[in-house]
């Protein structure tokens, strides 16, 4: 029923695998740079310091009650806007549409971590705070060294999660125009006309990437083990 | 962004040439209440089938429900838009095909809320409604289902407001809906891309942080209640 012969022809299968390498390096960079997000949030939301905490709150309820679609296009239309001349033209030196979609997604995927971290955290028992404080560790440090750590482990099903929706959402960036692999398939569509077999192909592409992720999340999720003490 | 929203209020709520007598906003709340009105009864039928006892059915279920979550909703939007009006040989229009895009998405994930709301009952109650002679299908319909319902109901609000935010992404296929009409007040203005765009994103943060607050309201009540009956 499908035709997949066309693919060998006039470079599509470059195209495709141009798109496919988009979309993974989207998400492997906002990936890293929503880890980094969601554990500064997570860490101040933690300090006892009441203007953190309502930051937090504040970012987080953002980016809860957004679509990640208008997110970016505030980042992408919005933001250069506040930018001084200078950075407008580093910036738009550079790939700006790769730039913004990236900043906008880690941002939103830091925002959900942070809660999904949060309540890892709140799965550790208090004891445990107080067992490391008393051992002479900082706040910090305990928060580094002993909470952190437990409540990584207990909140990993969660974070897999997230990567799975983080990596669909990478192809709402197809609407600034980041070459990613959505928007290569409709490039491809509209040049060979061959709807289904192009779709087919980048559909299968994508389950590829998000069935793994789910398998995974769920293999974790089966073996997830009790933090020490519970 | 005071002036935005008052010279282009009209845009955003009301609607104005050429998007017909509905504005932006009240054309996300038509299609987000069709996507949730049609994908409830979808996904309790799926949910069903995912709890019934033949397990062909729960495999056929198990696939599709994997298939769906597995693909971005851009992915399926354009299945609908572009390749499924080639098979059928009909057009319809963006509207039609934004709600059963969402449909389709949105209940994929609605049927885990059925799912665990069926599966949170107490084992007995079916073992009861079974000894008294009631079908498998009756005591679901007599017994379990309107129990379940109960306890769903904060998640489904909730649910409700992932479906807002998804119909952001009718957008990329022209249904004048909140996003479309910023994009058309950012061509118009063209020098206030941040104001318009901000005054997009209040406008969801305000519709969907409220849902929200009512679905956390809503929780509480129901386990005051159950606690009262204890």
């Amino acid at each position: 029923m499908f035709d997949l012969s066309f693919l060998l022809e006039d470079g599509y299968l470059k195209l495709f695998r141009d798109g496919v390498l988009t979309t993974l390096r989207l998400f492997a960079v906002s990936g890293l740079l929503a880890i980094v997000v969601g554990v500064l949030l997570t860490t101040l939301r933690a300090l006892p310091v009441k203007l953190f905490k309502g930051f937090v709150i504040v970012v987080v309820e953002y980016h809860r009650n957004v679509p990640v679609l208008v997110q970016i296009l505030v980042w992408y239309f919005g933001v250069p806007q506040l930018l001084p001349e200078g950075a407008r033209d580093w910036i738009n030196a550079g790939n700006t549409e790769f730039f913004f979609a990236t900043v906008a997604l880690a941002l939103n995927a830091g925002a959900f971590i942070s809660e999904d971290l949060r309540s890892g955290l709140r799965a550790i028992p208090h004891t445990q705070q107080e067992a490391a404080w008393s051992i002479g560790l900082t706040y910090l440090q305990s928060l580094r060294y002993v909470i952190l750590p437990q409540g990584i482990r207990v909140a990993l099903p969660a974070l897999l999660n997230q990567s799975l929706l983080l990596f669909k959402n990478s192809s709402l960036a197809m609407a600034i125009g980041v070459h990613e692999l959505l928007y290569r398939t409709r490039q491809i569509d509209n040049l060979t006309f061959r709807t289904f077999d192009v779709f087919l192909v980048a559909t299968i592409l994508y389950l590829i990437g998000t069935l793994s992720l789910m398998a995974l999340s769920e293999h974790f999720a089966k073996r997830r083990t009790a933090p020490s003490g519970v | 962004m005071y002036e935005i929203l008052h010279d282009y209020l009209a845009l955003f709520v009301v609607g104005s040439w050429p998007n017909g007598p509905l504005g932006g906003a009240a054309i996300t709340l038509i299609l987000s209440a069709l996507g949730l009105l049609i994908s409830f009864p979808i996904s309790v039928l799926i949910g069903l089938a995912q709890v019934s006892p033949w397990r062909w059915m729960r495999r056929i279920a198990g696939i599709w429900t994997r298939l769906v979550r597995g693909v971005p909703l851009l992915m399926i939007i354009f299945w609908a838009y572009f390749a499924v009006p080639l098979l059928v040989g009909a057009e319809v229009s963006a509207f039609t095909t934004a709600v059963c895009a969402i449909i389709v998405y949105e209940s994929a994930f609605l049927l885990q809320i059925v799912r665990a709301g069926l599966e949170g009952l107490p084992r007995g109650q079916m073992e009861a409604a079974r000894s008294n002679g009631l079908s498998w299908l009756q005591s679901m319909r007599y017994v379990q289902l309107p129990q379940a319902l109960a306890n769903m109901l904060p998640s489904i609000v909730n649910q409700f407001v992932s479906i807002i935010k998804a119909t952001s992404l009718a957008y990329v296929i022209g249904v004048p809906e909140l996003t479309y009409s910023a994009a058309q007040v950012n061509t118009i203005t063209l020098t206030k891309p941040l104001q318009t765009f901000l005054v997009l994103a209040a406008f969801y943060f305000v519709l969907c942080f409220a849902i929200s607050r009512f679905a956390g309201w809503l929780e509480r009540r129901i386990a005051r209640q159950r606690a009262g009956m204890a």
